[in-house]
């Protein structure tokens, strides 16, 4: 692709406009109660300019920033996970005739996406689950037509979170996936513009309409410098040496006790996840009994119904709950879809009510590792 | 193809041909497709999706082919809503279904050696094609023992079957329960006190068994103090599983999906999470 | 006909036993034959018998008072009957009765016990054959009452 544009805040209004004219359903960050959201936006007005958030342990704030950034946070609540793999949807309708009956498949629709504001993480996280519905011998026709068109304005992150630690899953903060446009935001002085680099044909086509200009080494050293300096300031740190063979050998380890104690199983971390993907189905029917429905709705390793089989729950504790899904996470998803599950976004560390950091407890269980332990 | 045949969330439409009361708690339905498509190709032990109009959908597995018209064949126990619903459908009647899905017995591998199948309870229904491959080839094999373990007398599946495998075939058919009344005068004692009653030689014997998970543990044990080796036992696990194609994560056994890397495992892949608890 | 010894040597139960001890075992048994439905013992009886199982099949049954028999285990074929007369106060837990007809080798146990006593090598010869089947007896017995293919819903 060609050298690095800039782009200022008007020509970025005029992307997106572009995008809608070409039918694109642009969907980026903007302010919805207390939080920055991913939602329908039109225009650079519905960014959250001037605002940040401040993320911790169970722990979410938005805050006024000193200057008129229109990405100057990290990452919000839920992913874009809610629009390519919806946390609803019917599968099919099937209608009652005699003893018989017979099955109407929904009928799908291309949304045609454009995302604005994707971090290096969830573009990650979007190739993740790409793997799981649409990269094996099965495809998750919905998760395949959301996706089909799908747009992504990237941002290379200008400042790191309280809970971030992608440095650590090697997902960031610099976008190194594929994407269409990625941006650096560069607030200087009485300067603000973007850097803007071009992933694809289709979006070349469309940078070269807007007539921007090339950028200068000076304005790419900057944005390098930005995109350092977030790394350099990660939240959190992950040790992920060898942590597939740790997790496994460490199965009966008593911190998975320790941390059960604090954890609710209340679902938040797999719900917050850009990568969760586990769902489960419902079937209805109408009064009449004539009519039943199959709905497909995200489900989460930490409920109980999660692992029912006649007769009782496999996993019936929330030790055995958290097990699995840190194992998942970090260890079995290598085994499964050659990749860690964890992009390092930090939402599960953030959304969850009790604070628990699976950063900390895979260092606990480094810590007195048992099958280290003997040497100390 | 149609958009129905895609899709594997989508279910075909089949029909009941035939019904059959197995034991008091357990039932076989005939399936012919209702489609253009012909009745699928199924490995041993290979499972389908089966749908319940309105109520919902369970694995089963497949437990065979009928004689002639080459219809399905599935096995089912009574245990829940959806079972109990699929126990309600008559002749005629139509179900949905989505399959075949999983991994199957190992039938090539068996080639040459001895085999010993341990089944328990309903667990006789899976390996029941695999016996029934076996039988279509029989001069391939060397010794082949069936091991059958259930709780009582009346929960006994096929029986009318073992004599002509016994008889025609000289398969040594061994069948034991938990516990009798004295009509039985059969074996009483677990599934294991019948290892050593029949003949085979350990060193070159694959092992197949299908049953509850602790019946399959102690199977295991006195199957290495027999001498077998682990990497020629064979097991099938069950979890449970909403879209049985990877999709729903919910049939997740360590680094396994019970839909599409099982349900059929060699036990030496699995070993480590096999014997952690709650998993 | 064969003679007591060698069908006790050929028994999977003294595979291998040592010359000396087997004619001390030998001193002990005779050859019995139990027709289908005969009772070999019966709860609560003293314990003076230990018999092998040439052929056929025995059923230890327990008798609740207000129901019916429930057979708990089944022997057959090279597999060995009734442990109790080992152990003190030497009463029968079961009744054992043959399912067909069967024929054993039967050793009194009054007669085994005291050459086990004047012979420890004997008496652990014996003991580390009869360890390994009550082990596997107990282990059984804790299957059938977890009752794993039971319909727990």
């Amino acid at each position: 692709m060609d050298k690095p544009s800039v782009i200022d805040k008007e020509d970025l209004n005029k992307l997106i406009a572009k995008l809608n004219q070409q039918g694109y359903k642009t969907i980026g960050p903007t302010i919805r109660g207390e939080a920055i959201v991913y939602d329908r936006i039109s225009s650079i007005e519905d960014l959250p300019e001037g605002w940040t958030d401040e993320q911790g342990p169970g722990h979410y704030r938005i805050k006024k920033r000193n200057d008129k950034a229109l990405f100057g946070f990290n990452v919000s609540p839920h992913s874009w996970k809610q629009f390519l793999h919806p946390p609803e949807k019917k599968l099919w309708t099937a209608e009652k005739n005699g003893s018989s009956f017979k099955i109407i498949p929904e009928e799908l629709e291309n949304p045609k996406f454009a995302f604005i504001g994707v971090r290096s993480c969830e573009l990650h996280a979007i190739a993740i689950q790409d793997k799981v519905f649409i990269q094996g011998p099965h495809i998750d026709s919905v998760y395949q037509i959301n996706r089909k068109d799908l747009f992504t304005v990237a941002v290379n992150c200008g400042q790191a979170g309280g809970t971030c630690f992608c440095v650590s899953m090697q997902t960031g903060p610099k976008v190194n996936s594929e994407f269409d446009l990625a941006l650096t935001e560069v607030l200087e002085k009485d300067k603000h513009y973007f850097v803007v680099e071009t992933g694809s044909d289709r979006a070349q086509s469309i940078i070269e309409n807007l007539d921007l200009r090339t950028a200068e080494n000076q304005e790419l050293k900057i944005a390098e410098e930005i995109i350092d300096n977030t790394a350099q300031n990660m939240g959190r740190f992950l040790d992920t040496e060898g942590i597939k063979e740790t997790l496994f050998e460490n199965l009966e380890h008593p911190r998975w006790e320790e941390v059960a104690n604090r954890c609710l199983s209340c679902a938040n971390c797999t719900m917050a996840c850009p990568t969760c993907f586990c769902s489960t189905v419902e079937d209805v029917t109408d009064i009449t009994g004539d009519h039943a429905e199959r709905w497909q709705k995200w489900d989460s390793c930490f409920t109980m119904d999660f692992t029912y089989i006649h007769g009782g729950h496999v996993r019936n504790s929330t030790k055995s709950q958290y097990r699995q899904w840190m194992t998942h996470k970090l260890a079995s998803w290598i085994d499964q879809f050659d990749s860690s599950g964890c992009v390092g976004c930090g939402r599960c560390i953030t959304w969850c009510p009790v604070g628990i950091d699976l950063t900390e407890e895979v260092a606990a269980i480094r810590k007195s590792d048992k099958t280290k332990i003997d040497n100390i | 193809m149609d958009n129905n045949a895609q899709d594997p969330m989508v279910p075909q439409l089949y029909e009941v041909t035939r019904t059959i009361r197995e034991t008091h708690d357990s039932f076989s339905l005939h399936l012919k497709s209702k489609g253009d498509s012909d009745i699928p190709e199924f490995g041993p032990g290979q499972f389908n999706m089966l749908y319940a109009f309105g109520v919902g959908e369970v694995p089963i597995s497949i437990s065979g082919r009928a004689e002639k018209s080459g219809n399905l064949i599935h096995t089912i126990r009574n245990v829940g809503s959806v079972t109990s619903a699929l126990n309600d459908l008559k002749k005629g009647h139509t179900l949905g279904l989505r399959g075949p899905f999983g991994t199957s017995w190992p039938i090539e591998a068996c080639k040459k050696q001895d085999v010993v199948i341990i089944a328990g309870g309903i667990g006789l229904a899976p390996l029941r094609p695999a016996i029934y491959a076996l039988l279509k080839q029989r001069d391939q094999f060397g010794e082949i023992a069936i091991l059958y373990g259930v709780r009582q007398p009346k929960d006994l599946l096929f029986t009318k079957e073992f004599e002509t495998w016994r008889g025609k075939y000289g398969i040594q058919v061994k069948v034991t329960v938990d516990s009798a009344d004295r009509e039985w005068k059969g074996n009483v004692g677990v599934v294991t006190t019948l290892i050593p009653r029949v003949s085979f030689d350990p060193t070159h014997t694959v092992a197949m068994i299908c049953g509850p998970e602790i019946m399959m543990k102690f199977s295991i044990l006195a199957l290495k103090q027999s001498g077998m080796s682990e990497k020629n036992i064979f097991i099938t696990m069950e979890r449970n599983m909403k879209c049985a194609v990877g999709f729903c994560g919910h049939c997740q056994f360590g680094p396994a999906f019970i839909c599409k890397d099982g349900p059929v495992f060699a036990y030496n892949k699995i070993k480590p999470f096999f014997e952690t608890r709650d998993l | 006909m064969k003679s007591l010894e060698s069908i006790i040597e050929n028994h999977p139960f003294f595979k291998d036993l040592e010359p000396r001890f087997l004619e001390l075992v030998t001193g002990c048994a005779s050859n019995v034959r139990f027709e289908a439905g005969s009772f070999i013992f019966r709860q609560n009886e003293e314990a003076n018998q230990f018999y092998l199982i040439r052929q056929g099949k025995v059923a230890l049954e327990v008798c609740p008072p207000n129901r019916d028999p429930v057979i708990v285990q089944t022997v057959s074929d090279g597999e060995i009957l009734g442990w109790a007369w080992m152990v003190p106060p030497y009463n029968c837990h079961f009744d054992a009765q043959a399912l067909e007809l069967t024929r054993a080798i039967q050793l009194d146990g009054q007669c085994l016990r005291k050459k086990c006593e004047e012979d420890h090598s004997l008496g652990y010869q014996v003991l580390s054959r009869l360890l390994p089947i009550i082990g596997k007896n107990m282990e059984a017995t804790q299957l059938q009452l977890t009752d794993i293919y039971g319909n727990r819903s």
